[in-house]
Order: structure tokens, then C-alpha cells, then sequence
């Protein structure tokens, strides 16, 4: 493990991490549906997550069971004593003028995971705290945020379950904390508690200041691929201010997505001025008695996976860490294996499926197991060549089909080995220059040669083969 | 002690525009209160916060939905709304 040691010229990170739990059925404190992705605007609300007078919230207890999941699996320790309190502040989003969160007493603290240093080698990242708070309200602006003269409101969001996880200032590069990001993520989406796809699923504050000084906040990021870019902006507009003499103030800063800039959002809300008080409407949490439970009902996270693919399937560290890295690629990898070699499997899925699945911006659901298999079988008997496999995927992804049709439509079975005599003895008769070169041990006339007989076949002869027939035919070496 | 700027600044925090007169009234008003909290000092300092005075521990609803108000009686008693969203001012 690197020590996390601050140099100077390091940035400093911290991550305040709001999870959605939105595979729950109904909202934090109320029994309303928090599937509002779809719905019309304030058709998912009730007298308490409007905050009408008089109204009183209800713990979902699917929400704390879904909270100490994700607090284990961040090998956090839950809290014996855990309480809800009122976080006041005004806002157009919090009907009743203050959020229903928690301050003091957590439900779980101090737990850590580890990433991919920006340097290479592991690093662990300490987790300061999880919470269980509510979402606020969703505003539609009308027009940029800072011009915008007022908001309309759809409390539909209002009162979603929410876990907050908060980091230790142990990230130090926009890298790292996206490649946190995406370990977080990937065990969330293990535990089931999350649907990443869905908008503002995962949102994003972060902290972030050079070395030894001052930090600001940038608000909203609101996905985890924008953290990234808002880290970036933000550590060079710091650089520059300190270049250029000035002093970089306290401050909360709003990340506009659309432009990939970060604002200064003015305010004067300070940490005292949220006045924390216990929320009277909630009596106290004590979940220690379940821990047990719940632990034994944890799904396989990443890391046993990861260590249980290398030895059950004897792929390396490397296919093992990318096939694990998300989990229906995971399951993937073990439909496909469980028909192929998977060595083979492992190579064809991380090496090439995942790469051509990346440069569309698809994930593994586009690819069905059952044609993987079917193209891995074909490629096996030596009946099409790894180049045309390739071909049979990529045209899948961009125009579907079934691999055998598609096999036939382009005639990608393998020439027999009589075909490809002729054309060697061809390309031999046609290129004396490069026979002599290659008599004389040139290699690169060798592969001229190869060059021209993969062409009179249209790429569909075995390389194995034509590398074979064209030294006997030629006695070279 | 409050001051005025405490007032000022308390206001803001409720985004409530206050008058001079206000301000100086609200400063006399909130002193008194804390004055009379005060009497709080006379309390034994060891007995433990209590956070809240039921008893009760976990107390939780099942994760299952209940239905929602209809949009219109949702927009009811909106002050101000527009088609089917509340509407607010802006505020930074
Ligand atoms: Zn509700």
C-alpha cells in the first residue's frame, strides 16, 4: 500500500457520495412509490413528503437493512446507537424547511476500500461515515441556474431514500476519485440496493484543495463520469488563482454539466447555520442484534469474485479484475464459461467483446451469452478465423443478427487447405522478387507473401495454415 | 448576546426581509428568550442528552407502497403553481 502522504503540489480530495435506493418500493419516511423517473411531475406525493402540517414520517425499514448492507460492504462499523436530525436549511426543494438526515450519530463509520492509485499499486481510501438521509425535491429551471428568475417543483424526488457515504480526504487525483467511484458503484450495484441508469441515481459533492490550501466544495455532479472533468476544472482554475497571487476563498462552487465549468454559487450557509437538532417525529435505530443477519445475506461482493475467478477458472489477475468489474459482465463471463474453455472465454470477452462494447458506449446487456457461445464453438472447430470472429461480434452490436447467418451472409467459413495451396503457389508464381528475398531470409518478404495470399482468400485462410504451406513450398525458415 | 447582526444574518437564513424597526425588535425579543433559557444553567450539568422522551427504539414501516394524493389535491393548496409543477422563486 502507498502512504497517502501529502506533498506539496498533491491536490486533496474528499467525496460526499448520495446513493439513491431506488430498487426499494417505496420512499424513506412515507409509503409513496419512489419510481418517479418515469412518472408525471407531483403524482408520487403524500401529506409527508409534502410536509403538510401535522404530517408524520415512518422509517422504512427496507432502507435500513439496504443501509447496513452497503456500510458492511464498505467494511464500515455499524453504529449501536444511531439517530435522525433535522438539517434546517431553506430551500424551494424541502417542502418542510429542513431535511431529515443524520449528524451525530451515523448509522456506520469508519470503514475503507481499496483502488487503483494513480501511480500504480493499491490505495486505501477510509470511509468517514454512511448516513441515511432523504432526497430533496427536483427543480426544473428554466434556463442556466444563475439567470434563471424562478423554479418549478416536482416533489416526486422529495423524500427517496438517500445513503450518503462519505470519504476521508484520501483521494489525490480526479483519477482516483473516479476510479472510486466506479469500485463504489460496482459493489452497490453487487448488493442490488441501486439502479445506476437511472437519472441521479449516484450524485456528488466534492472537496478538493492543493496542498495546504483552502479547500472549496463543488456541488451537484450528477454523474459519476462528470467527477472527473469537474475535479480537473476545478484543480486548474485553483493553480491558476495561486499563480497568479490570489487567494482562493471558502467557497461552495456548482458544477454546470452542459459547459464543464464550475460557478461560484455566493452563499453564506455555514456548517452551524444547517442548526442540527434531534428529530423529535423519529425514535432512535439500534441494528446491532441484525448485523449477523444481514451479513450472511451478502451477496458475493467483487473481491471474492475477482480471487475466485483466478483460482476456480485459472484466468489471470488482469481478465479476472475486468470481468468482476461489473456484475452482469461477471455473470457473462460465467454463462459463457461454463460452455467454453475459459481461458479462451476470458480472453474473448475482456480482450475483445468489452473493447468493441466500449467504443460503442454499450454495456454487456447488448451482447447476448448464447451467440458468444455460439462463435467461440465455431472458432474452436477452426471453422472461421479469429479475424472473422471479430467481424461476427462487431456486426451484432451494429446491425444484430445470429452469428451462423451472419457467418453465411459473409462467407467467413475458413477456406480448406487445398484453396489456400493454390493461392500460395499463386502469389509464389506472381512475386519472384520477394521468393528471393524470402530464400534469402528476409522475414519481412515472408510476410509479404502471407500479405498476398490472406488477400486472394479475402482473410478467411487459417494464418497457421498459409505460414505452414508457404515455408515448405518455399524451404525457408 | 444577540446582536443585530445575528438578527440580520438569521433572517437571511430564513430568507426574510426584515425592517430596521424589526431588527432591533427581534434583538430585544430573541435576548429574552435566551435569558429565560438561562435558568437552564441551574440544571445538573451530568444528567445524560435526551434525544428523545418515548423510549421506543426502531419503529419502522414495511417497504411497501401506499398510494399517493391526486396531483390536483397536491396543487391544492400550492400558493403558486404553473401547469403541473409548484412554482417558487429563485433562490441562491
Ligand atoms: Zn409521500
Amino acid at each position: 500500500m502507498l502512504k497517502s502522504r501529502k506533498e506539496p503540489g498533491d491536490v486533496i480530495i474528499g467525496l460526499e457520495v448520495h446513493v439513491q435506493l431506488n430498487k426499494l418500493n417505496s420512499k424513506l419516511f412515507c409509503g409513496c412509490s419512489p419510481k418517479y423517473h418515469d412518472a408525471e411531475p407531483n403524482t408520487h406525493t403524500c401529506p409527508v413528503c409534502l410536509g403538510l402540517p401535522g404530517a408524520l414520517p415512518v422509517l422504512n425499514e427496507g432502507a435500513v437493512v439496504d443501509a447496513v448492507k452497503v456500510a458492511l460492504a464498505l467494511n464500515c462499523k455499524i453504529e449501536e446507537r444511531t439517530l435522525f436530525y433535522r438539517k434546517n436549511y431553506y430551500y424551494l426543494d424541502l417542502p418542510k424547511g429542513f431535511q431529515i438526515s443524520q449528524y451525530d450519530y451515523p448509522i456506520a463509520i469508519d470503514g475503507k476500500i481499496s483502488v487503483n492509485g494513480t501511480g500504480g499499486g493499491e490505495r486505501h481510501i477510509r470511509i468517514r461515515r454512511v448516513h441515511i438521509e432523504e432526497d430533496p425535491a427536483r427543480l426544473v429551471h428554466k434556463g442556466p441556474i444563475e439567470c434563471s428568475r424562478y423554479s418549478l417543483i416536482d416533489y416526486n424526488r422529495s423524500g427517496v431514500a438517500l445513503i450518503e457515504v462519505v470519504t476521508e480526504p484520501d483521494l489525490r487525483s480526479p483519477k482516483e476519485a473516479r476510479e472510486f467511484l466506479n469500485v463504489l458503484r460496482n459493489i452497490l450495484e453487487y448488493l442490488d440496493v441501486f439502479d445506476e441508469s437511472l437519472e441521479g441515481a449516484l450524485r456528488v459533492d466534492a472537496n478538493i484543495s492543493l496542498a495546504g490550501g483552502t479547500r472549496t466544495e463543488v456541488k451537484n455532479i450528477s454523474s459519476y463520469r462528470g467527477v472527473e472533468k469537474a475535479l480537473l476544472f476545478e484543480i486548474v482554475r485553483q493553480k491558476n488563482l495561486v499563480r497568479r497571487g490570489i487567494k482562493i476563498t471558502q467557497e461552495t462552487r456548482h458544477y454546470d454539466e452542459k459547459r464543464g465549468v464550475t460557478i461560484s454559487l455566493r452563499t453564506k450557509e455555514e456548517e452551524q447555520d444547517y442548526r442540527y437538532f434531534p428529530e423529535p417525529d423519529l425514535v432512535p435505530l439500534g441494528v446491532c442484534n441484525r448485523i449477523d443477519d444481514i451479513r450472511e445475506s451478502l451477496p458475493e461482493l467483487p473481491d471474492t469474485k475477482r480471487q475466485r475467478f483466478v483460482q476456480q477458472y485459472g484466468i489471470s489477475e488482469y481478465h479476472a479484475k475486468v470481468l468482476t468489474s461489473e456484475l452482469r459482465l461477471s455473470n457473462f463471463f460465467e454463462t459463457v464459461a461454463s460452455e467454453i474453455d475459459p481461458i479462451l472465454s476470458a480472453t474473448w470477452i475482456a480482450d475483445v467483446l468489452k473493447g468493441e462494447l466500449n467504443y460503442r458506449g454499450l454495456g454487456i446487456s447488448a451482447f447476448p451469452p448464447k451467440h458468444m457461445i455460439q462463435i467461440l464453438q465455431i472458432l474452436r472447430g477452426k471453422n472461421i478465423t479469429e479475424k472473422s470472429a471479430v467481424q461476427v461480434i462487431r456486426t451484432i452490436l451494429d446491425r444484430g443478427g445470429e452469428p451462423a447467418d451472419i457467418i453465411k451472409q459473409k462467407g467467413l467459413i475458413k477456406v480448406e487447405e487445398s484453396t489456400i495451396a493454390k493461392a500460395v503457389a499463386e502469389a509464389i508464381k506472381e512475386n519472384p522478387a520477394a521468393v528471393q528475398d524470402c530464400r534469402n531470409g528476409k522475414n519481412e518478404a515472408l510476410h509479404f507473401l502471407m500479405g498476398q495470399v490472406m488477400k486472394k482468400t479475402h482473410g478467411r485462410a487459417d494464418p497457421n495454415i498459409v505460414n505452414k504451406l508457404l515455408k515448405e513450398k518455399l524451404q525457408c525458415t | 448576546m444577540i446582536t443585530k447582526r445575528d438578527v440580520e444574518h438569521i433572517g437571511w437564513l430564513a430568507r426574510i426581509k426584515l425592517t430596521e424597526e424589526e431588527k432591533s425588535k427581534f434583538t430585544e425579543q430573541f435576548n429574552s428568550i435566551l435569558d429565560y433559557f438561562e435558568r437552564l444553567d441551574e440544571v445538573d450539568p451530568d444528567v445524560p442528552p435526551a434525544h428523545n422522551i418515548s423510549g421506543l427504539v426502531n419503529v419502522f414501516r414495511a417497504d411497501v407502497v401506499r398510494g399517493s394524493m391526486s396531483r390536483d389535491d397536491a396543487l391544492d393548496n400550492a400558493p403558486k403553481k404553473e401547469g403541473e409543477f409548484f412554482k417558487g422563486p429563485r433562490v441562491v
